[in-house]
Order: structure tokens, then sequence, then C-alpha cells
């Protein structure tokens, strides 16, 4: 079922050269200063790898969801905030890439192409919405050739670096979730305002802003597609994330667990290695039983989302990103523990790699929400 | 919220916890988040710790020490600082885990000389036995101290010694003979300005940041010969009495964190919503909320048992483990999900304007030292069967 062919082979062998050289020894850094990882945009800009899924027609290479899961996991496994920067990268282009229309997509999914470094993002969430985020409040108002938005977003991913971010807004708040419709606002349009970016306790190296939508004008060609159909772009878009989150989880978990172990099988204590130790044992056996289920579940969601199965898919990967986000906060929560007052120092990588873990399990979506879909989905309650 | 009013045998406890619970809450909680950013230790919570008598409580009475319930006391002021503040409420348990072995094995006249001045002189101590290369194991420590006429000359390196930068009295545990065994091992009284003595750099950690942890050099430090606490070959048992006190005071500070991220998302909803409401219409909030209050009503119990045991100097061994392998958890695993809570009903709490995620970072510690879980548990293990073992004896 895994064989990876000739193309993913030689993909995840350049990925992981790249992580090795240029990811792995920047992420601390990263995570000290909260800075946006512009070296990484750089470097996956060069090697093609900053929107692998960007269609082949408007010049992407258009990797499979699988491989790009593959190369989110590889990321994670040294840094989950540059891991995180090719998710918000696909979370942006997703939007116009199932939603928009074919001018649209000219414009903006161009710009994506070869070694642009064309940043991205999302905002959906506001202020006292969270996981509710079909309470939003910012409204848009067609006046002449121009839509006028108002509102404010927070956590809007890459909101004060990208060039171009997807926001939604209702059109028409009458008709409830079917009238929220989606845009394409470019920095720079007057009345994108930019607040704050948020101080966060893990994924520092990733941007999530506070931004007010002002009067903002937004030509009225940059609705992505009819009005009203905002609301299932963002639900194909939030679960392509979830799946995107559960493959960043395994790569974080599996990263956490490699330290783990290459510590306990280094550290003496009572005369032996602490690898030798039942509890040490039982712990790691729980990590990689853990990390191998929720990557077969991922793995499995991305051939869903490939064959085109989007409502099975939209389930799955509310599992997936479930148990791997659970299973990365326990993973990297035992590995502190392993590596014991050493683990709880800032000159090893475990702790950074728990509080990265934590969000895992809130962004997209928290995990409760995740089995409010899953226990719907199942039970056909909407 | 939550209270431990059935676990205080005497109105004079119930005295202490007000006043405790006051001081917190006006005075140590605004003080929390910036120590924790800034990596800050606080000199004017020190000061207050010393006004309220919370870093003597352990002492003999006269100087200035709580009396007989000390261990209960020792829990109940750590609680209720922790609920707002980790790292302060650490500043106390290890005054107390770093006097133990003077107050227990210290003769009268090095009794006589330094509680006084360390009460009176408002002296912090450090405990100095974990070493880079010897956690878990205390038996496998490098230090040194070799006998030199009527005195002794210290040797080694030692870390992750909480106050190790700002305390004026350290009690240290060397080797006093070769082999490596349980009997080998002595613990010293050394004070600050020793020469020899040196601080090495202060650790940056994940948590409980408001706390000074600093490495602690001793090159050829000269000590005279009734600097030495116990008798000789004593450390490693002191070192363990040590832990029947310490483990319930860590267990306590656990609780404390986990009260406090329950009183976060009580308040995050009631800020919100019609809590009663709220709460029956939210089954995940409701059973996350039914969850956390067992795990802390169970902590306490074992927590409180461990103390009064102590208290009553019977063994406590396996009751203070017990408390501080469950309460560590439980904290673990409350602070985790508050965070969810707060997310879910549209807060922040990763953002570190919230208070949870600083009370995640901080509850990891307390499944850490004094003895991981891991260890915890092979204690309790132990435990047990020598309890077995024994009864069996006596039928």
């Amino acid at each position: 079922m895994f064989q990876l062919d000739e193309e993913q082979r030689l993909i995840l062998q350049s990925v992981r050269e790249i992580v090795e050289k240029e990811i792995k020894p920047r992420a601390a850094t990263l995570d000290e200063t909260g800075e946006f990882p512009w070296e990484a945009v750089r470097i996956f800009s060069k090697n093609d790898i900053l929107n692998p899924l960007l269609p082949r027609k408007y010049g992407g290479v258009e990797v499979s969801i699988y491989t790009f899961c593959m190369i989110v996991e590889e990321i994670a496994k040294a840094c989950a905030s540059s891991a995180l920067l090719l998710i918000t990268q696909a979370e942006g282009t997703w939007s116009i890439v199932y939603g928009a229309d074919e001018s649209l997509k000219e414009k903006y999914l161009k710009r994506l192409a070869g070694d642009s470094k064309v940043l991205t993002g999302l905002g959906a969430i506001e202020p006292s919405a969270g996981s509710g985020i079909f309470s939003l409040p910012a409204r848009a108002e067609l006046r002449g050739n121009q839509y006028i938005l108002q509102g404010e977003k927070c956590y809007a991913k890459n909101g004060s670096v990208a060039d171009f971010l997807v926001l939604y807004a209702y059109t028409d708040r009458s008709k409830g979730s079917r009238g929220i419709s989606a845009f394409v606002v470019e920095k720079g349009f007057p009345g994108l305002v930019f607040k704050r970016d948020e101080n966060k306790m893990g994924m520092r190296g990733a941007i999530y802003s506070e931004i007010l939508l002002e009067n903002l004008g937004v030509p009225r060609e940059n609705l992505i597609g009819q009005e009203g159909e905002g609301y299932l772009i963002m639900l194909k878009t939030l679960s392509a994330s979830r799946l995107f989150t559960a493959a960043q989880a395994v790569g974080l978990a599996q990263g956490a667990m490699e330290e783990a172990i290459s510590y306990a099988r280094s550290r003496v204590q009572f005369g032996k290695t602490i690898s030798h130790y039942a509890p040490i044992q039982f712990m790691i056996a729980e990590m990689a039983t853990g990390i191998e289920s929720a990557r077969l579940l991922t793995y499995k969601t991305a051939f869903l989302f490939d064959r085109g199965e989007w409502k099975k898919a939209g389930t799955h990967a509310a599992m997936a990103k479930l148990i791997a986000s659970d299973t990365a906060m326990k993973v990297t929560t035992d590995a502190v523990q392993i590596m014991g007052g050493y683990g709880y120092m800032k000159d090893y990588p475990v702790e950074r790699m728990m509080r990265d873990a934590k969000l895992t399990q809130i962004h997209t979506g928290t995990n409760q929400i995740m089995k409010c879909i899953i226990g719907r989905d199942l039970t056909g309650i909407s | 919220m939550f209270d431990q009013t059935s676990f205080l045998p005497t109105e004079e406890l119930k005295n202490f916890r007000d006043r405790i619970q006051r001081a917190a809450r006006t005075e140590i909680a605004p003080q929390a988040s910036w120590v924790d950013e800034k990596e800050f230790f606080n000199q004017e919570v020190e000061a207050l710790l010393w006004d309220l008598g919370l870093l003597t409580l352990t002492f003999p009475e006269k100087y200035g020490g709580y009396g007989k319930d000390r261990a209960v006391a020792l829990c109940i002021a750590v609680e209720e600082i922790a609920k707002y503040c980790a790292s302060s409420a650490l500043l106390l348990i290890i005054q107390a885990v770093g006097s133990f072995p003077i107050i227990h094995g210290g003769s009268n006249e090095l009794r006589q000389k330094y509680l006084p001045q360390m009460s009176e002189g408002r002296k912090l101590v450090a405990y100095l036995v974990t070493e880079p290369t010897s956690g878990s194991d205390i038996a496998s420590i490098q230090t040194t101290a070799v006998k030199d006429g009527n005195e002794f000359i210290l040797n080694g390196s030692k870390c992750f010694a909480t106050s190790g930068g700002v305390a004026g009295i350290y009690s240290v545990l060397v080797k006093t003979s070769e082999g490596k065994g349980k009997g080998n091992s002595s613990f010293f009284l050394v004070e600050r300005d020793t020469p020899g003595l040196s601080i090495g750099r202060a650790e940056r950690k994940l948590g409980q940041r408001g706390s000074n942890t600093t490495e602690v050099f001793l090159e050829n430090v000269r000590i005279p010969g009734e600097n030495l606490l116990g008798h000789e070959g004593e450390g490693f048992i002191i070192a363990m009495k040590d832990f029947d006190m310490s483990r319930p005071a860590i267990a306590a500070q656990a609780l404390g964190i986990a009260e406090g991220a329950f009183e976060a998302i009580l308040q995050f909803i009631q800020e919100k919503h019609a809590l009663e409401t709220f709460v029956s219409d939210h089954p995940i909030i409701q059973s996350i909320l039914a969850d956390s209050a067992i795990l802390i009503e169970a902590s306490r119990g074992l927590i409180y048992r461990a103390a009064m045991l102590n208290d009553e100097g019977k063994n406590g061994t396996k009751f203070s483990s017990m408390a501080k392998c469950f309460a560590g958890d439980a904290a673990m695993k409350i602070t985790t999900e508050a965070i969810d809570v707060i997310q879910a009903l549209g807060g922040y709490g990763f953002l570190k304007d919230y208070q949870v995620e600083r009370m995640f970072r901080d509850a990891k510690l307390t499944q850490i030292f004094e003895g991981t879980n891991q260890i915890q548990r092979l204690v309790i293990a132990r435990q047990i069967i020598r309890e077995a073992i024994s009864s069996d004896k006596k039928e």
C-alpha cells in the first residue's frame, strides 16, 4: 500500500536533505524570536516545495494530497512552524482552486508558480467565535463594482505577511451559512488594517494576526465563485487543513520520539542506559504504536482526498486530526518525561515540541469539535 | 470552589489558610505573568513569603516553624500560592527541602549557629543533589568530599539547583567514601561565600520560569568538619526522608496549578454565558469539568493523607509517592484540557495573554522533579511489597 513511486521517493529524499541542512538548525531560534520563517520561504520556494499542490495548469508541481502530507510530515519532524507555512499556503490556494472561476485562478494562482515567494493565507476566525466559525459577523456589501467589507478577524494565518489573503464574510446574514462568501484580498487594499501578530505559546515561527476590515474595498471580480458559496469552500478547505494538521502532528510526534529514543539510549542511570528500564520502554512502545496508527489513518484519509471522495474524506480528516494531535500531545509530553530535567530545559528541542503539539489539538477546530463532527457524521445528525 | 477544610484539623490551620489565600490572591497573583515572561526571580514575593513566615515553616518552632502540623501547613501554603503562581510556590518547597538535612541532620551546635541566621537573616537554602550524570540515580553522584584534618575538601558540579543563584546556604550531597552504594554519601552545609563555590548559568526552562535554576560548581571548597549533616554515610537515608516530606508538597503544587486552571475555565464560561444552562447544553465541557473535579478531589485526599502521616511521625513514603504521581499526572491532564475548553468557547487559551498556557507549562515539571513519576511508581511498588512481606512475617 505504501510503496512510493520514483517521483515521491525523489521529492521526499530532497525534502529530508533540506530539512536536515536548513530547517532543523533554525528551529530553536525561530521559536525563541517568534519571527516569521523568511529563510524557510526562500529555501522552500527555491526547491519547489512552497506550493507543491499548485495545479500544473498554473505552473505548479501538483503533487498528490498523499505526497503533500508526507512532505508536511518530514518538515514537522524538525520544525512544526515551518510545516505550518506549507499548510497555510495550501489553505489560501485551496479556497481559490476549489471555488474560483478561471479568470480569478489565472490572476492569483499563477503568482504562486515556480520559485515565487508570494505568500497567501486565510482569515476565517473572529474574536469570540472560535470553533463556531459560522457565527462570524464580518459582512460584505456590494456597492457598484466593489464589495465593502466590515469586521474583524483574528488568528488570520500569515495575516500580516501574506501578499494575498482569502477572507470570509456574510453577503446575506438572513441566509445563515448559505449567506457566507469568500473573497481574495490583496495586501495594500485600503481598509485592510493589521492590528497585531499574536504572542503564542507554541509554533512561534508561524504568524497569526489580528486584522481589521475597515471599509475594505474589494473589486467585485475578487469574489470567489458566487455569493453564498463561501460556506462550502470553507468546509472543503477546513477538511483538507485538518488532514494536513494530522500529517504535521504525526511528523512532530515522530521527531519527539526520535529525540527521546536517542536520549534513552545514551543516558545511564543505575548502571545501565535508561532504555533498559520497563517504564521507559513502555512509554516508547506507546509512542510508536500511537504514531503508526495515526500515520495510517492520515494516509488513508489522503487517499480519500486524492480519489475525490469528499464526504468520507471530511469525516476521516476529523478522525485523523483527532488521533494524530492527541498522539502528538502525549508523545511530546512523554518525550519531556523520558528526558527528565534536561527535557524541561530550552537546550533540548522536546519542550518546544510539547508546546507546538498543543496547537495541533486546537487549530482547524479543537478536538472537542472534531468529536462532534465525527459523531454527527456517523449518526446522521446534522 | 474547592475547599480543603475537611483536611484542616485545627482552627489555627484554617486561619493560616485564609491568611495565605488573601495574600496569594492580592499580592502574588498580579506578579505571575510577568515573572514567567521575563524569567525573573521576584525578591518582592520572596520578602512577602518571609513576612508570612512561610520560608521557615518546617523549622523548629523557636526558629519560626509552624509546630506539629507542619507538613499539612506546608501543603496548604504551597497549594494556595500555586493556584496563582507555581514559581512562587516552588520557592517554599525548595526552602523546606534544602533545610531538611540541616534541621534533621545538623548537630545542636550547628543548628543553633545556622537556623537563627537563616531565619532572621532571611537566607534561602538550595539543595545540591542532582548532577549532570546523576538524576534519579542519586547513589551515582560524583562530587567528592575528602577529609583533611578537621576539614573536608569538596569537588564537583551540581546542576538543576532550584534557588541555586539566590541562596545563602547550600545542603550538598557528596561522596564520602569509595564505591557506589547507599552508605557512601553524606550531606554538608556550605555557605554561599565559601571560596571555591561558584554559580554557573541560570537554566532557561519551559515553565516555573519565575524560579531560579542554576548549576553550582565546587572547586576545592574547604569546610569545617562540623558542617557534616548527620553521620558520615547517612546522606542517602536523609535524602529519602526528605522526599517523604517534599513529595506531598510537590503534589500540593500540582493540585494548586490544576485548581487555578479549573477556576480559569469556570470564570471564562461565567464571563460569557449563564453558567448553569451553558454547561448542561455542552456535554463535552460538562464531562471535562466533571473529570477535572474528580481528579482534583482525589489528589487532595492523597496529599493531605500523606502530609498527616508525616505529621504523626508515621511512615508516609507510599502515600507521599502516590500523591506526587497522581496529582502531577492530574495537573498535566487538567491544564492540557483547560486550553482546549477555553479555545473551543471562542477564547484563546493558546495565547500568552491567558494564564492557562503558563499553567500547562508549569504543570509539566511536577511530573518530573523530586523523582519522576516513573520512579514514584517504583517506590510505591517496593513499599507495597515490603509491607506484604512484613505482614506475612507477623502471621
